[in-house]
């Protein structure tokens, strides 16, 4: 048999390239997550912070938010929507630095002279993320809960909010999987991050209604992903009262937000695996 | 111990198949080339590994080494020219060939969060074998590895040598036809050391070819079937060890001064016997000379001069030259490291 026949013969098709390329991210998933079960503190202290945003914004600042919009019974079932959102967000930075600490390990090379598909490292790096987020945003229910919120509309409308939250967390790994692949320093990756997400997640209806904002800051507010998002969850929380007093129908937010996430993912996962590919 | 290489399916490569287009040849390339930037990292390489033989790269840091492994283990793409392992183009079959490959680069390429057997069975899954022989292979490598013992301990407790040993064992868990080694035994300890090498001899004996580079000129000399001396990006030597320490200027006259203070006399008393290429240590109080094929004419002089000067003698004698030694004739310089470029 000449090499050109065994090229041929060993060319896989279509079909077994995908059943492959997922197969080689689930085993990378797997081995991401493991990390969390080995240290669990990670979790303990990705956890922690989200927790605190909690108990500030309920206790601390809760008290003098006294204009509530229409829906909106208590601050606390104002504020946990917002929350999922930022804590989804806040949690993709570890995208980057999971992979810029690969990068510096060495692994990734050995990843990439394995026949395992191209792809696996960043599907399953996100993956294994997006598994994580779902575990926090569960736990930050709990803890919502503890200080009084309630989901309003029922169990599917529950489960469609934390869903939409943990694609946001999604979308934004595959952002921070650019960073991460671009700067390949760990504790840069960190800082970087931290530059465009506070802005992003509190310049946003996500923590008060943007009522109060000066104008160019409610302009701002009223663009940001991060306030359709929060809108969309509150829309699932709260009930179409919230939603029309924000100008919108559960429709129309829903829609944008599947928007954004697209947009997200259709301009970061290419880059992303074009940076990946340069390594 | 041994259990690894005895199974026949240790290559897994269908009967009857020419491993290359020549056949017996397991790695071949062609003016290779490839530049960072401003480096130059690789000139025009090229190479040829017999199946079932041990190919040394030797070179300094920086001399081009682990670039010319990234290329051949589809890592990098060259900038020029062409290479096949095991009959498949590095660039265009690269998925192909990923199958039959195996690597261990510099860094200890392992997951510190995973147990040893954990590391090991990924890598097995990543080749897509099935979960059961993934798992059967990862515990024939921690046997053979000696790791057996720590396969359920996370691999950040290891030791320095343990994590080295455990990531030379991932680069076995596809059963290579042709093994990469990027600078296999830098920090392990003397045994682990000797340890590997059996390891190499072994695969070797079963068929796999291995190319490994190194630094240590030892190495390269007891391993290797054939070295290639590469610096600054070109191969300025080749051969089998003896016949570079032959090409390069036959025998040496090596004489070791009783009184190590003497030893600056010595060397001007049996300065001039030979053209170059003396060196002389103050520190060990010794000294060697290139003879080329004149040895016992040259040593018959040198006696008779450091007589005359009543310079006592702890040694002298005539002797092959070692790698170190080869490679200062050849480069002009000492085998020492120079910046690293990559």
């Amino acid at each position: 048999m000449s090499a050109q026949a065994r090229r041929a013969a060993s060319a896989p098709g279509v079909g077994e390239r995908i059943r492959w390329a997922i197969h080689d991210g689930l085993v990378l998933t797997r081995r991401n997550l493991r990390r969390y079960i080995r240290i669990p503190t990670l979790l303990v202290f990705s956890t922690i912070q989200p927790v605190m945003f909690v108990l500030l914004f309920r206790y601390v600042f809760g008290g003098a938010i006294t204009q509530l919009p229409p829906g909106a019974d208590s601050y606390v079932n104002y504020l946990m929507p917002g929350i999922f959102v930022q804590t989804a967000i806040f949690g993709s930075t570890q995208t980057g630095i999971g992979l810029a600490e690969d990068l510096n390990g060495g692994i990734i090379d050995r990843f990439r002279s394995l026949p395992a598909a191209r792809s696996a490292v960043l599907a399953g790096r996100t993956t294994a993320d997006l598994v994580r987020n779902l575990m926090v945003v569960l736990i930050m229910t709990t803890v919502g809960y503890l200080v009084g919120f309630r989901f309003q509309e029922g169990l599917g409308f529950a489960i469609l909010g934390i869903a939409l939250a943990v694609t946001v967390g999604f979308a934004f790994s595959w952002i921070s999987a650019t960073i991460g692949l671009a700067i390949k320093n760990i504790e840069s990756v960190q800082a970087a991050s931290f530059v465009w997400i506070f802005p992003l997640t509190f310049a946003s209806s996500a923590f008060v209604p943007a009522e109060s904002f000066p104008g160019w800051l409610r302009a701002w507010s009223n663009v940001n992903p991060v306030t359709i998002w929060s809108d969309t969850l509150r829309g699932f929380t709260l009930g179409t009262e919230y939603v029309t007093f924000v100008g919108e129908t559960m429709t129309s937010l829903a829609v944008k937000s599947a928007l954004w996430v697209g947009a997200i993912l259709a301009v970061f996962v290419p880059l992303s695996i074009r940076l990946y590919r340069r390594t | 111990m041994s259990a690894l290489v005895n199974g026949p399916a240790w290559h897994g490569r269908p009967n009857g198949v020419a491993s290359a287009s020549v056949v017996g040849v397991a790695i071949e390339s062609e003016g290779i080339a490839k530049r960072f930037g401003q480096v130059q990292a690789l000139k025009g390489v090229d190479l040829q590994v017999r199946e079932a033989t041990v190919y040394g790269l030797l070179g300094p840091n920086g001399a081009g080494k682990t670039t010319m492994v990234r290329i051949l283990t589809t890592l990098l793409s060259p900038d020029q020219g062409h290479a096949r392992v095991v009959g498949y183009d590095v660039v265009r079959d690269a998925e192909a060939l990923r199958h039959r490959i195996g690597l261990a680069g510099q860094a200890a390429a392992i997951d510190g969060n995973l147990t040893g057997f954990e590391n090991l069975e990924m890598v097995g899954r990543l080749y897509h074998l099935p979960a059961s022989e993934a798992e059967r292979r990862a515990q024939q490598v921690l046997e053979r590895f000696e790791l057996t013992d720590a396969a359920d301990r996370v691999a950040r407790t290891y030791s320095g040598g343990m994590r080295r040993r455990l990531d030379l064992g991932a680069s076995l868990v596809g059963r290579p036809e042709v093994l990469f080694l990027d600078e296999p035994t830098t920090g392990l300890d003397p045994r682990s050391r000797l340890a590997l090498w059996d390891v190499i001899r072994e695969l070797v004996k079963d068929g796999t070819t291995l190319l490994l580079t190194t630094q240590y000129l030892e190495e390269a000399d007891v391993l290797a079937d054939r070295i290639a001396v590469i610096d600054r990006g070109s191969v300025i030597a080749e051969g089998t060890p003896d016949e570079l320490k032959r090409q390069t200027g036959g025998e040496i006259l090596y004489i070791r001064v009783a009184d190590r203070s003497r030893t600056p006399e010595a060397a001007g008393a049996v300065v001039g016997i030979v053209e170059g290429g003396q060196k002389v240590d103050n520190n060990t109080g010794e000294l060697t000379l290139p003879v080329g094929d004149r040895g016992t004419a040259i040593l018959t002089e040198a006696v008779r001069r450091l007589d005359d000067a009543k310079i006592e003698l702890a040694d002298i004698g005539l002797r092959r030259p070692t790698l170190d030694e080869v490679f200062l004739l050849i480069t002009g310089r000492e085998a020492e490291a120079e910046e690293e470029t990559r």
